[in-house]
């Protein structure tokens, strides 16, 4: 049976938990994505967009430099860094983007950690004529300058968020808060897979077309499916959208990179579904990391797009189900992985990305030469160069 | 009939305050809490902290932050209402996410609340559609799980809340988050006209309601009227108990001015 089910869930986790005034909202949402995506008229608008404005698809490159290094299992990099805005989540903006369009709601908001849903929301906005404005922590905005620069170049009003944590859980708390003010007249562009039913189901949707074309392209260059899929997950958008045309393929061993931080033992990193437990936030249902009195706990990583408590619903049913294994990756291993693929293949990794790079290298050493890995390379890191920079000691 | 149900009483407008617990203090929200139950409060609405309060405007995500750094939890809420019950005569009713209330544990939360005495709650995050396990609960403990209505419920939502909440229906009376204004909205009336047909519970109005006049308006049409914000601001003023208490009985006597 397709997940979720009727109520939006996935095993025990998803659902709609929201204030009552986004109740009407969500129904609405849900019956105009029903809708939508009956009509092969909006997926060939969304798949024209993909092509001839957001570049896809992307290359699965070979990593044959880094592959014969490591002298193990050959990395093929799904190069998501390579669509427009430099990030996957140019997909999920473009087909939330045409939704909203088609419902005929003008007013865009939307959250942002790292900055790579922000831009990319701002761009598919300016494309559609529609209005946006993106919430930002504070501390985001401080250590993600250059997104903030290119979403205002791009037209959109970028709102500091100063509660909290000053990260992207506040970020979305408020744009949440915006929504409930101004729900008849605003559309909530969520950036990954989570939030209230229909959002999870919805933006994986969208997402799945970088592991369909991963599969297409495994198979007509390599005449075969990887044995291993490696992402990074925050929420868990590149991950889903990776994973999901090889869940029912058993022998595709799926896993999922979350963020270390400064070491699990610290209490200093962002890994719901390795260190947390189930609850809720932002609508659904899945794995947090919170204190025993159900208060959130403050996260870290030293990717702002990682540094989020909470993780998509479907992910937490694919951890419980066993199909897909989480681990984690440490700042400092992130940063080593994002150095290695600068220099051994010329391509500089988002720090997100490089999370799920440095793992797919520790085991592709470990792993035959005739084995395949697929690393989904979720962004570029351009954004990342001052706190590259800083992690490294250069003042630039 | 329950206990919250009975402190509505006809021509007389109830009037329910909130208070954070926890802020600015625990014991200071506990005096709080006595002296508005002494000035003319029928109901008190006692907030849980949540870190994550996103139905909150600035006000309340304020108090709840402090309160959680003054290190209020869940399990001290529940010993803090036990208190009151010796000291305040009125019903008791909580109000969080739910989230807190989950790692608790449903149950152990709902026998908690029946033995400080507590007799009911509402979950601002938590629809009739995810409630059912808790309304079981509540049930079983004799306590009235209290659901609320927005100005965008439509016809079907308000018969499906109508259906399961208990004591009576907590009305939003605009779209967005907690916390005074300047004005309310002017469809008002006719929300609470919309729902008063697809029930026999009482309707309470909240969200907004900074003072006597706005109070006023509401009760010509509602049944209660529920003032958390503005409550949670005068404790942030000097003198706050007195203030408080001249505002509690500013707002009785307005309710009771349009009695009949």
């Amino acid at each position: 049976m397709p997940l979720p089910d009727k109520k939006g869930r996935f095993g025990d986790y998803g659902g709609k938990f929201v204030p009552e005034v986004l109740m009407p909202a969500l129904q609405e949402l849900e019956t105009a994505y029903a809708r939508a995506s009956a009509e092969p008229a909006f997926w060939s608008r969304f798949h024209a967009l993909c092509k001839d404005y957001a570049g896809r698809p992307t290359p699965l490159y070979h990593a044959h430099h880094l592959s014969q290094q490591l002298g193990g299992a050959q990395i093929l990099v799904k190069r998501e860094d390579l669509a427009h805005t430099g990030a996957h989540k140019i997909n999920n903006a473009l087909g939330q983007a045409l939704l909203a369009y088609a419902m005929g709601k003008r007013r865009i908001i939307a959250e942002t950690g790292a900055g790579q849903h922000g831009v990319a929301a701002a761009t598919a906005c300016a494309m559609l004529g529609l209005e946006c404005i993106v919430y930002m922590g504070e501390e985001d905005i401080q250590r993600q300058s250059l997104n903030v620069f290119r979403m205002k170049l791009l037209g959109a009003e970028v709102r500091p968020v100063a509660s909290g944590s000053r990260t992207l859980k506040d970020a979305i708390n408020e744009a949440m808060r915006d929504w409930v003010s101004n729900v008849q007249t605003t559309y909530y562009l969520i950036g990954s897979v989570v939030g209230p039913h229909p959002y999870p189901m919805m933006v994986r949707d969208f997402q799945a077309i970088i592991g369909k074309e991963a599969r297409e392209q495994v198979m007509a260059a390599w005449g075969r499916l990887p044995d291993y899929i490696v992402a990074c997950v925050g929420g868990g958008s590149n991950a889903i959208g990776i994973f999901y045309p090889f869940l029912q393929d058993e022998a595709v061993k799926l896993i999922g990179v979350e963020a270390a931080g400064r070491g699990l033992e610290t209490g200093e990193h962002s890994a719901s579904l390795m260190a947390g437990a189930p609850g809720v936030l932002h609508g659904s249902r899945s794995y947090l990391l919170q204190d025993e009195a159900g208060q959130v706990r403050p996260t870290h990583s030293i990717s702002a797009g990682l540094d989020y408590p909470g993780v998509g619903p479907e992910h937490a049913y694919l951890k419980d189900t066993g199909r897909a294994t989480y681990v984690g990756v440490t700042d400092s291993q992130a940063l080593e992985g994002f150095q290695l693929l600068c220099r051994a293949e010329g391509i500089i990794p988002a720090l997100e990305s490089a999370h799920a790079l440095y793992y797919a290298a520790q085991l592709a050493r470990e792993r035959f030469k005739e084995e395949l890995i697929i690393v989904n390379l979720s962004g570029r890191g351009d954004k990342d160069m001052q706190v590259v920079a800083n992690a490294l000691g250069i003042t630039l | 009939m329950s206990r919250i149900s009975s402190a509505f009483k006809k021509g007389r407008p109830a009037f329910i305050g909130y208070l954070t617990l926890g802020y600015p203090t625990l014991e200071m929200s506990l005096e709080a809490a006595a002296v508005l139950a002494e000035s003319g409060c029928d109901i008190l609405e006692l907030g849980i902290p949540f870190s994550d309060p996103l139905a909150d405007g600035t006000t309340i995500q304020r108090a709840s932050q402090a309160a959680l750094e003054g290190g209020i939890t869940p399990r001290r809420c529940l010993e803090a209402a036990a208190l009151l019950r010796g000291r305040a005569n009125i019903p008791l009713l909580f109000m969080s996410y739910y989230n807190p209330i989950l790692a608790l544990g449903q149950k152990a939360f709902c026998a908690a609340c029946r033995e400080a005495g507590v007799n009911g709650f509402l979950m601002v995050d938590l629809p009739p559609e995810e409630g059912e396990n808790l309304e079981a609960e509540a049930k079983n403990n004799g306590l009235d799980m209290v659901y609320l209505l927005a100005p965008t419920s439509t016809r079907e939502r308000v018969r499906l809340v109508a259906q399961h909440s208990r004591g009576f229906i907590y009305l939003v009376s605009l779209t967005g988050v907690t916390g005074p204004r300047e004005a309310l909205p002017p469809e008002l009336e006719q929300f609470v006209a919309r729902v008063r047909p697809e029930t026999s519970l009482p309707l309470c109005v909240g969200f907004g309601i900074a003072g006597p006049e706005q109070a006023k308006r509401v009760a010509r049409v509602a049944d209660g009227v529920v003032v958390g914000s503005r409550l949670v601001q005068l404790l942030e003023e000097p003198q706050p108990l007195e203030k408080l208490k001249s505002f509690a009985l500013g707002l009785r006597k307005a309710l009771d001015s349009i009695r009949g």
